[in-house]
């Protein structure tokens, strides 16, 4: 390839009427007869495995049993008391790994019960259609809380504070509200609009107010926070994509895979997005995934998942993988990242052509370097190798921190500073799912309440 | 193939099999092709007097499905044949002609007078069929009307109605009973005194489907408006079973053909009224699903049992299962049944244990040693078969009968090597000196 023509990197490069078909909805909704006969197969087991599978502990086999009895709205009900972004979770969860694992049907040779489709069909229903609200809002109590961010975390935790009577302000630094609902999580798992359909939903318990595009300084702005509210929620999930600290890294096309998932995200006309004809993908998480899905959906030809360790290894699960290889995605294993190579011949400047990786082999003091190379011509290279916390803000406030500068928590999910808690993604210890996430919004809610409730105004 | 030719109350037909008097016999058409599929027999759906009586032109049916909607129950409000009765007559001329080794007969229902009777019998026989049945049993529109159920209600009219048949006619008079009714054996002796060839049952019980949510009517509904129909299919079967053991095994009706009706969709369905005493079987539900051409496999599954058992006709399987039918006093009380849960199968769902624990005798543990295990703590356990019924594994909980001398961990007694029951037990006020048991 002549270097001067620059990188094969453009939009474009599908017939204008493929990208809806595309970026349509990955999984579909059940239909209400298929509902109906996946409802019939869960057994209602005692002490059901997937209620403990589930973070958010949803009782999976009542709201089953109500889809079955056609009271569609009771199975809504019974997701979203306890996980009010039931919606999100039932697209976005790898029930592979939770609930429908825990089933006892899923060793069965029909495998375990759909749960994520039906939770998703209920949740959809009733969202749907309109009636009267499935909760009310409990009588003001005049109390004031901040949340910072308005991801999973954030949003749960204003939907449970605000239904015990609370006002809520959220601060998110991005220009839309919805954080990886919105920006982070695949387009064809979202399809519709969802995120925010969900958010008009949560908002309309009533007594949060959103701000979006204002950006709260955790170093400088914390202790006014607290100072001007009954509690303080922070949910600023991880910001900053981690670095390679390789040669090249500051190369045009190369890009993290969490910004050109959420510049796909916002984007109007995916006909008129960017991408390059080969894609190498560095990492093996479900960002890793969600982006080399989404480049060859939008018509790379060549896209690679290129991964330092064993494929089993890889933290995104065994469906996620499927999914990247029925696209074409080419999956490597055991290739440590060692430089990323430019189009200037000296090695430094231009834009990326090509990463080279350094083959590894496993023993059992861990990943040795076998002395071979392997090098991949790249048009666009996207880093998926981890998210990390605003680290210097959060050093600067005070609070303690551990796990890679994450907020420590207790499990009621307060920190070390008196009135002010953590949860999602930012909290030391996450497992970063969302439903984990939401999981952390309702216990901090419940915690924050009960002290409110102990503390005299 | 075994031989399944049947003799029923003088009528032959190659097997047992006959369409039931309902929608599928109503023409020559359809019975036609009845026969083409192989079906042994037809009643003839039920004829009246001219006028013919209307039908409505809104739902007659209403089913009761499974989700994946499979049948369990089927309710009709359709009456008896809305043609005239020259064209049926005509067409069974017709019918028995082209078909005469099959059985055909034909289904009567006309106003509770002698002079009705009398007047429909002769036409009746010029067809050439091969008998009639007298429907008592119809239950809804009809039975409004004086005839169907509520002449099956009334042992005397069922007599009355049988003996006026049995004086103007030569031909078989079969009579059809209707379930409605607290004690079956009682019309069925009825018959037997008016000289009843044979009876036939059960024909369907009152029902309503349900209620719409959104309209709060009664489903099926004609309009604004349902009313009570007849209810068959899979779900009515025990009742039919139940009461043709009653009838079978009645003294004063022992020896009387009995024709099985009532949810027979496959051949096992049919072998169960054979061994508890039927003659012929009658189907019409499942036919109405599937169309006529399942019973070619009702045919191939009944003779494959009874090559495999090594039986030569089916008179050595009919009423064969009688003698296992018997009152409750005289169950065997000393037999002591424990639930066996196996647990490579187990897979762990936990449903027998809350079966037992919520209903039952809490005798399905739910843990040991802290993990998730269910296992029977035979100390509780009574045999009720609870949880085999529940468990969603086939063969993964069974019973085990102990063996005379094991002691029975819930009572610390040993098993007694023989057997005894309530007529002679000591909780009972009026307990016999000796077992009463007839065999």
């Amino acid at each position: 390839m002549d270097p001067a023509a620059g990188p094969d990197l453009r939009s474009g490069r599908l017939p204008a009427a493929q990208y809806a078909l595309r970026f349509a909805d990955a999984t579909g909704p059940l239909s209400a007869a298929q509902a109906l006969v996946a409802a019939e197969r869960c057994l209602g087991c005692f002490d059901a495995p997937c209620v403990r599978a589930c973070p958010t502990a949803i009782d999976v086999p009542a709201f089953i049993r109500r889809i079955a009895e056609g009271n569609v709205r009771g199975a809504a009900r019974a997701i979203l008391e306890p996980n009010p972004l039931g919606g999100t979770c039932a697209r976005a969860c790898p029930t592979e790994i939770l609930c429908e694992r825990a089933c006892v049907l899923a060793p069965e040779p029909g495998g375990p019960v759909d749960i994520g489709r039906l939770q998703r069909f209920a949740v959809d229903a009733a969202l749907a259609r309109p009636g009267p609200p499935l909760f009310v809002r409990a009588s003001a109590t005049g109390r004031r809380i901040a949340v910072v961010g308005t991801g999973p975390a954030g949003l749960s935790c204003a939907h449970a504070l605000a239904r015990r009577g609370h006002d809520v302000v959220m601060h998110d630094a991005r220009p839309k509200a919805g954080g990886l609902n919105e920006y982070g999580l695949a387009a064809y798992k979202v399809a519709g609009d969802h995120a925010a359909h969900e958010l008009a939903w949560i908002l309309s318990i009533g007594g949060v107010a959103v701000r979006a595009g204002s950006a709260i300084d955790l170093g400088r702005e914390l202790d006014a926070l607290a100072r001007d509210h009954d509690a303080v929620f922070l949910a600023t999930g991880l910001p900053a994509a981690r670095r390679l600290g390789i040669p090249g890294e500051e190369l045009p096309g190369v890009l993290d895979a969490v910004q050109f998932i959420a510049q796909l995200r916002q984007c109007e006309d995916l006909s008129r997005f960017p991408i390059g004809r080969r894609v190498v993908v560095i990492g093996g998480g479900m960002t890793a995934i969600d982006a080399a899905v989404q480049s060859h959906l939008l018509g790379a030809e060549e896209v690679r998942i290129v991964y330092r360790r064993s494929l089993d290894a890889m933290p995104a699960s065994g469906a996620e993988r499927d999914r990247a290889l029925r696209h074409g995605v080419l999956l490597h294993q055991g290739l440590a990242p060692e430089a990323i190579l430019g189009s200037d011949l000296r090695g430094a400047g231009g834009y990326a052509t090509a990463v080279r990786f350094a083959r590894q082999r496993f023993d059992d003091s861990g990943r040795v370097p076998t002395g071979e190379y392997e090098t991949f011509a790249a048009d666009l290279v996207l880093k998926a190798i981890g998210q990390v916390p605003a680290q210097a803000a959060l050093a600067a406030s005070g609070l303690r921190l551990a796990d890679g500068g994450r907020i420590v928590v207790d499990e009621q999910m307060r920190t070390s500073r008196p009135g002010v808690w953590a949860g999602g993604d930012c909290r030391a210890g996450s497992d970063e799912l969302t439903v984990s996430a939401v999981a952390d919004g309702q216990r901090a809610a419940r915690s924050i309440h009960a002290a409110l409730a102990g503390a005299r105004p | 193939m075994a031989n399944l030719q049947t003799t029923f109350a003088g009528i032959r037909s190659p097997n047992p099999f006959w369409l039931a008097s309902a929608p599928p016999t109503d023409k020559a058409y359809n019975v036609s092709r009845a026969f083409e599929a192989g079906w042994g027999g037809v009643v003839w759906k039920t004829l009246g007097e001219d006028p013919p009586i209307v039908n409505v032109s809104g739902p007659r049916y209403g089913a009761f499905l499974t989700p994946d909607r499979r049948l369990l129950g089927f309710n009709n409000i359709e009456l008896i044949t809305d043609r005239p009765l020259a064209t049926n007559l005509a067409e069974i001329r017709q019918i028995k002609r082209d078909w005469p080794d099959r059985a055909v007969l034909v289904s009567l229902m006309v106003p509770c007078d002698e002079g009705s009777w009398k007047r429909i019998l002769p036409m009746i026989e010029d067809t050439g069929c091969d008998g009639v049945e007298l429907n008592f049993g119809c239950p809804h529109g009809m039975s409004e009307r004086g005839m169907g159920a509520a002449v099956g209600q009334v042992p005397e009219y069922v007599e009355m109605v049988t003996s006026w048949c049995k004086q103007a006619s030569r031909l078989p008079v079969v009579v059809k009973l209707t379930p409605n009714i607290t004690d079956i054996r009682q019309p069925a002796m009825a018959a037997r005194r008016g000289g009843a060839d044979a009876v036939s049952l059960i024909n369907t019980i009152s029902s309503i489907m349900g209620v719409d949510p959104d309209t709060l009517t009664m489903q099926p509904a004609v309009g604004r408006q349902g009313t009570h129909g007849g209810y068959c299919g899979p779900a009515v079967k025990p009742i039919a079973l139940h009461m043709v053991a009653a009838i079978a095994g009645a003294p004063q009706a022992a020896g009387m053909p009995i024709s099985g009706i009532g949810g027979i969709s496959t051949w096992r369905d049919a072998l169960d009224f054979i061994a508890l005493g039927c003659t012929t079987v009658q189907v019409c539900t499942a036919a109405m699903f599937h169309g006529f051409r399942i019973v070619a496999e009702m045919i191939d599954g009944l003779s494959n049992y009874l090559e495999e058992r090594g039986f030569a006709s089916l008179d050595e399987v009919r009423g064969r299962a009688l003698p296992s039918v018997v009152e409750w006093q005289h169950l065997d009380l000393n037999v002591v049944g424990k639930a066996v849960i196996d647990p490579v199968t187990c897979i762990g769902c936990g449903r027998c244990h809350v079966a037992c624990e919520d209903t039952s005798h809490q005798a399905i543990t739910s843990q040991r040693d802290g993990a998730r295990h269910f296992e029977v703590d035979e100390a509780h356990c009574v045999g009720c078969n609870l949880c085999v019924a529940v468990c969603p594994v086939p063969e993964c909980i069974t019973m085990r009968t102990l063996a005379p001398g094991e002691i029975d961990a819930r009572t610390g007694r040993a098993v007694p090597a023989s057997a005894a029951d309530w007529t002679t037990h000591r909780n009972n006020p009026a307990r016999l000196a000796r077992p009463a048991r007839g065999d």
